[in-house]
């Protein structure tokens, strides 16, 4: 027998927590993209929100309690792509590596920045 | 300091222009901004979609905002027609106005002087992002939609929103396929007004459940 009630721990609703946190933000444009992205790959048939979702989910409680909501989404968007055949991991890797050296902030990281 | 700034995100200062500077630009950059700048160069190399349908979406969803929500809640209040067709089947009566609502299952709950309706997503984020715009922080956190189902008038009254024992609350559980938007009451001494007069008075929370409308 388990103590576990058979719940993912995405599935929070009617759990105790405390007191709803009422700060907000502005999106940045890298979460805009990271949006954008996202409902066009769904529009090109390359995923869809449920393989979001699955993607999300399967990162477990501690990637919620430790990145942001668009951080985890570009993970989840990154890891479809990857097993759609869209690009390799190398790939990835290697690009992301490039973008490293092209400057210190988002802006002249870009590959016009 | 010449002036506050009641933005808890910016530290930094004020830019020579007088505006703070923005984090996402300005910030050292992190680990998930170049993934994001990744698989964008990627898509776009391997022919998947052009910079342009990228910006196209971005665009269209900066241009949702609750206005959107609030034109079809004061048409609803003003023409009894739309409402009963906006009850029936919320994704038409939008694309009605011509708010696209794309393959979204919208559904309106109306408020009544008895019921109060609340939306939230236990399992994740689903909101009416096609009429709302994108959903606030605090929607997205694991206190309202863990405490939004079990215990609503407290929630509620975090908000500042405390109901009468009397009044019924419904809580209504989104999902990726159905989606829920509050139709809420309209307040007593709006007679009279006209249809975007109405719509000034309908905020992003009263379309949520967590508030109510603007008194005339």
């Amino acid at each position: 027998m388990s103590d576990w009630n058979g719940r993912r721990w995405h599935d929070m609703g009617g759990q105790a927590a405390g007191p709803v946190p009422m700060e907000g933000h502005d999106f940045a444009l890298w979460e805009k993209r990271v949006d954008a992205l996202m409902v066009v790959c769904g529009k090109k048939g390359l995923f869809t929100v449920d393989g979001l979702r699955r993607a999300l989910e399967d990162m477990g409680e501690d990637a919620f309690e430790r990145y942001s909501y668009y951080e985890r989404w570009i993970a989840a968007v990154n890891q479809n792509l990857i097993e759609a055949g869209v690009y390799s991991l190398e790939e990835l890797a290697t690009r992301m590596n490039e973008i490293a050296a092209r400057g210190p902030t988002y802006a002249e990281a870009q590959r016009n920045g | 300091m010449p002036h506050d700034h009641p933005d808890h995100f910016h530290h930094e200062g004020v830019s020579p222009s007088g505006h703070p500077y923005r984090d996402d630009n300005d910030g050292p950059l992190t680990y998930w901004q170049r993934m994001e700048i990744a698989v964008r160069e990627l898509l776009i190399e391997k022919g998947q979609m052009t910079p342009v349908e990228i910006a196209a979406q971005i665009e269209a969803m900066d241009s949702r905002s609750p206005t959107n929500g609030a034109a079809v809640v004061a048409r609803a209040w003003a023409n009894p027609a739309f409402r009963v067709r906006l009850l029936e089947n919320a994704s038409e009566a939008s694309r009605e106005m011509g708010f696209d609502i794309g393959p979204l299952n919208l559904i309106a709950v109306q408020n009544t002087a008895q019921t109060h309706n609340l939306i939230v997503c236990t399992l994740c984020s689903c909101y009416p992002r096609n009429l709302l715009g994108l959903p606030p922080d605090w929607y997205k956190t694991r206190e309202y939609r863990s405490r939004a189902v079990c215990e609503p008038r407290a929630v509620l009254r975090e908000f500042g929103l405390d109901l009468p024992a009397t009044t019924t609350v419904r809580v209504h559980d989104s999902t990726a396929d159905m989606r829920y938007i509050v139709l809420p009451l309209r307040p007593a001494g709006s007679e009279g007004m006209t249809e975007a007069e109405l719509a000034a008075l309908v905020t992003r929370d009263s379309m949520i459940g967590t508030g109510l409308p603007r008194q005339p």
